[in-house]
């Protein structure tokens, strides 16, 4: 056998860019089927537009089409009335992967990387092999730039196929995206349909208009006239940095000591608290940052974990608030009972986050059924993974049982009961780039358990009052059962003729009624609820109900692939379903 | 007993027209009637028998009494017409007639038992008084006794002869208020077990002792132990009985024998046969004679230690006391067949003659 020299195979190795690595592992962003990539590429697209109006503290109003053109073809066109972008930097944001400005600051916004967009441009152009078109104008005087854009793989640049200036006169600024791609439109719980209903549900001052590929088009009007309050840049936390990124830090910083670096760079770092990190680390303050080697970065790193620092400040962050995500669950489902709760602020790695959560129970929503979980970070639906995400095994690792649902040990809770989660953090840990999952940091799933108890112990007084209204009814039809016989002995040991017993029947009705008092009664009063958006993203399958109700039953719905088939099942309606009243 | 029975159907018509009266000023109606249970029993030895106190419940009508007081009403009912007919109805009939009341019906014979029951206590008379009788058998009767019965179409005299059933036996009947006796025998001889009997019968134990021997077939039903009484106090008989060594024998059979029981409280006073003895099996028996025992169930030792710590009766008898804890002592119990492990014969020819003349060996 003959050896191949060092030299030889060191001639094969090259540099991999960004761009080809993610044409190999599309899946890593999300776009592994045709269905899924049709979903992420809205997703991506819309979280920007939201994301550049508020950041220019625009009220958001945006338009989503997608046109079907051929069996497995769609172009989708998404346009803002964002600030739109300046000509130059069109190329870089929209055709370089990892270029943006969101990854290197703390702020809640909904993209973190620098990745979506520019993937989701180069998702179409491995499919269709035709560029993306930009439109986009910043000032109501001034002409709109037009640029056919495409990236070169192997460099990871934007490659510019043609610019123009062109009139776009019912805009007053904005961006317009038009990319074809390949795709599957399907309806379900893991839809586009689904995914923009979810965001709009959570996003109450978003005007969203969405046409799909049958031509249906929704309008979801904004159902508020505030936005959300302005998300505030931090700095990251010491207790939030790992050693690399400390390392590069110290390299690029322009503070002239340590003191001055730690001071300047972090939140939460005063010159006592850095002088004291210093003394832990056995480093001295007036030492250059650029002369910190990797040995002493490492000191470094250990001496921030042994001094006591401040929490970050947590008014950098903004929830959605109790009363309007209830709010939006109360369009979504027609429930008898609904509740919420805002956590306090809490932090994990030196990352502020605060975690809502929500419950919409009975009313039409099936009792034999696994909960209904939707999950929720920085505003976005998170429709994949579920099984992967802290929100499910948080949600598994609550018991349910003393809130009144069925559970059995360490699993999704049974019940007619939808749950939502909301997590929102400068820096929200997604288990991978695609941004499906939360990571399983221990206190986020403390802090959402925490979040579900407190909304499980008001959802356990009103099923604890449903049980007694209910047990009460059962009484009552039990005298009314009873009543008669009780007459009808009397008549037949004394004689009573029918008048007298009648009356004897009365008597008692009223003898015991009168120690009971006035029945409550429990139904379903929603004024919020809106069947129109509720239907959305459903699938009617009405024919082939009774088989597919007989396979859901055997079915867990822990795994991906068994959820989606369960999701075409559970979200059609059902006539004969049962109404726990 | 033609007065008694029209005391019983104004006593119903009473309390029904009580309670009509009550729901007519919209006020809850209340059935009163004694507790049944040994907890509402005192003992003491001059009466002889478990002796009903005072304590009694009310059955107060609301929405979770009222199927069972609509119950109690229909079954005041029935009596009432049986009565009135002079027709009787067997427990199991007055079951299958619940079945016409709809709703009100009962599910299973054990709830009409505890209505009938109850509507018996109320009226505190026996239930054959209020038309109702058990279709249980009274026990089988062997030995020198002339039962004198009526011929049921002529209301001739008819007299049983119980030493002409060969290897059968006389069957006490469910009424036997109307019998009388003729014998000449010296004593009763109640035994727990039919095998038992059988093989003193086959013998012809009840010749060589000159005895009546009357087979209980476990706990005596009410007619065996009225049946009993009237012939131990007719005859001035002394009745000894029988059991196997174990606490079953001694506190349900031996006991509710001779003072009766906790939920017959209000009616004990007919049903005991307070001049029993107890010869046998006796724990210190099964050391004397060395029989072979079986080890006590978790329930033989649950239901000693109920007996030591809650029947008055034997709470009320040191020598109770001390058997029951001798054999919570040895763990075991021993069948009255076991004594054929001396030989099948043993029980007639040695066992029984020597514990009868021994007076020491027997329990109260």
């Amino acid at each position: 056998m003959v050896h191949k020299s060092a030299e030889e195979l060191a001639k094969k190795a090259r540099q991999i860019s960004i761009s080809e690595f993610f044409e190999k592992n599309r899946h890593l962003l999300g776009f592994d089927n045709p269905r899924k990539a049709l979903l992420i590429a809205v997703k991506e697209a819309v979280d920007n537009a939201l994301d550049a109006c508020e950041e220019a503290r625009i009220m958001p109003e945006i338009n989503v089409e997608l046109i079907q053109l051929a069996d497995d073809r769609f172009r989708m066109i998404v346009e803002d009335n964002g600030p739109g972008i300046i000509e130059k930097q069109i190329p870089k944001i929209f055709a370089k992967l990892l270029y943006g400005s969101k990854f290197h600051k703390l702020s809640s916004t909904r993209g973190q990387q620098g990745i979506g967009i520019s993937a989701t441009l180069l998702y179409g152009q491995l499919t269709t092999g035709k560029p993306a078109l930009i439109i986009s104008k910043t000032e109501k005087n001034k002409p709109a730039h037009q640029i056919k854009l495409k990236i070169n793989t192997q460099t990871n640049n934007p490659d510019v196929v043609s610019s123009e200036t062109v009139e776009w006169e019912e805009k007053e600024h904005g961006t317009k995206i038009e990319i074809d791609m390949e795709g599957a439109y399907l309806k379900g719980k893991q839809s586009v349909d689904e995914y923009l209903k979810q965001t709009a549900i959570v996003n109450p001052h978003l005007t969203l208009i969405y046409t799909n590929p049958n031509a249906e088009q929704f309008i979801f009007p904004r159902a508020t006239e505030s936005l959300p309050a302005e998300v505030k840049e931090i700095k990251p936390h010491p207790y939030g940095v790992e050693l690399g990124r400390l390392i590069k830090m110290l390299d690029v910083t322009p503070a002239k000591s340590l003191q001055q670096f730690l001071t300047t760079e972090f939140v939460r770092v005063g010159s006592g608290t850095a002088k004291t990190i210093c003394e832990n680390s056995a480093l001295l303050p007036k030492t250059r940052p650029k002369k910190v080697s990797r040995d002493m970065a490492e000191q470094l790193y250990n001496g921030i974990k042994k001094t006591k620092i401040i929490s970050p400040p947590t008014d950098c962050i903004s929830p959605i608030g109790e009363k309007e995500l209830e709010k939006g669950l109360r369009k979504e489902i027609n429930a008898e009972f609904y509740c919420s709760t805002t956590r306090n602020p809490s932090v994990y790695r030196g990352n502020p986050f605060i975690i809502e959560a929500a419950m919409a129970f009975g009313g039409e929503q099936p009792a034999d059924k696994t909960v209904r979980i939707m999950r929720f970070a920085n505003r976005v639906p998170l429709l994949y993974q579920q099984g992967a995400c802290a929100i499910t095994s948080s949600l598994m690792n609550t018991s349910w049982r003393s809130y009144g649902l069925n559970q059995s040990k360490s699993s999704i809770p049974v019940g007619p009961c939808t749950i939502v989660v909301h997590m929102t953090s400068v820096w929200v840990p997604f288990t991978s780039e695609s941004k499906e999952a939360l990571a399983n940091y221990n206190e986020i799933v403390r802090e959402i358990k925490f979040a579900l108890q407190e909304c499980g112990r008001k959802l356990a007084s009103f099923v604890n009052k449903k049980k007694r209204i209910k047990d009460e009814g059962k009484k009552r039809s039990y005298i009314e059962k009873y009543i008669p016989h009780v007459a009808a002995a009397l008549q037949e040991l004394i004689g009573l003729d029918e008048i007298k017993k009648k009356k004897i029947e009365d008597d008692l009705a009223e003898i015991l009624e009168h120690t009971r008092g006035e029945l409550e009664e429990i139904k379903v009063d929603n004024p919020d609820y809106d069947p129109e958006l509720a239907k959305i993203g459903k699938e009617d399958k009405k024919k082939e109900e009774p088989v597919e109700e007989k396979k859901e039953n055997k079915e867990e719905p822990e795994s991906e692939k068994k959820e989606e088939k369960n999701d075409k099942v559970e979200n059609k309606k059902k006539p004969g379903q049962q109404k726990l009243m | 007993m033609a007065k008694k029975t029209n005391n019983v159907i104004e006593k119903i018509q009473d309390i029904a027209q009580d309670i009509y009266s009550t729901i007519k000023k919209i006020k809850q109606p209340e059935l009163e009637m004694p507790i049944r249970a040994l907890s509402n029993v005192e003992y003491n030895e001059k009466e002889g028998y478990f002796k009903i106190l005072n304590r009694v419940k009310l059955r107060t009508l609301t929405a979770s009494t009222i199927k069972t007081f609509a119950q109690t009403l229909r079954m005041m009912g029935l009596s009432k017409s049986l009565i009135e007919s002079e027709d009787i109805a067997t427990k199991r009939e007055a079951y299958y007639v619940s079945k016409n009341w709809g709703e009100a019906r009962f599910k299973e014979q054990p709830e009409s038992d505890t209505v009938m029951d109850d509507v018996e206590a109320m009226m505190r008379v026996n239930r054959e008084q209020i038309g109702f009788i058990p279709e249980e058998k009274g026990g089988d009767v062997a030995g020198k006794l002339i039962v004198i019965d009526k011929d049921q179409d002529t209301g001739k005299e008819l007299k049983i002869d119980c030493t002409k059933f060969g290897s059968g036996a006389y069957s006490v009947p469910s009424s036997v208020e109307a019998l009388k006796f003729e014998t000449n025998a010296k004593f009763i001889l109640a035994i727990e077990t039919a095998g038992m009997f059988q093989r003193l019968v086959k013998h012809n134990y009840w010749k060589k002792a000159n005895c009546i021997l009357i087979s209980m077939g476990g706990v005596p039903t009410r007619a065996c132990r009225r049946f009993i009484r009237k012939l131990a106090d007719g005859k001035k008989l002394p009745v000894y009985v029988f059991t196997d060594g174990d606490p079953y024998g001694f506190g349900s059979i031996y006991r509710t024998l001779k003072v009766g029981s906790g939920n017959a409280a209000h009616i004990n006073e007919f049903f005991c046969v307070p001049q029993a003895q107890f010869i046998g099996i006796t724990p210190q028996d099964i050391i004397d004679y060395k029989l072979p025992t079986h080890p006590l169930k978790d329930v033989d030792i649950k239901k000693i230690k109920d007996l030591v710590k809650n029947d008055p009766f034997i709470i009320h008898h040191k020598p109770w006391q001390k058997a029951l804890k001798q054999m919570a002592q040895m763990k075991v119990r021993a069948e009255q067949q076991a004594l054929a492990k001396h030989g099948l014969n043993y029980v007639i020819d040695k066992y029984l003659p020597k514990k009868l003349k021994d007076q020491k060996t027997w329990l109260p």
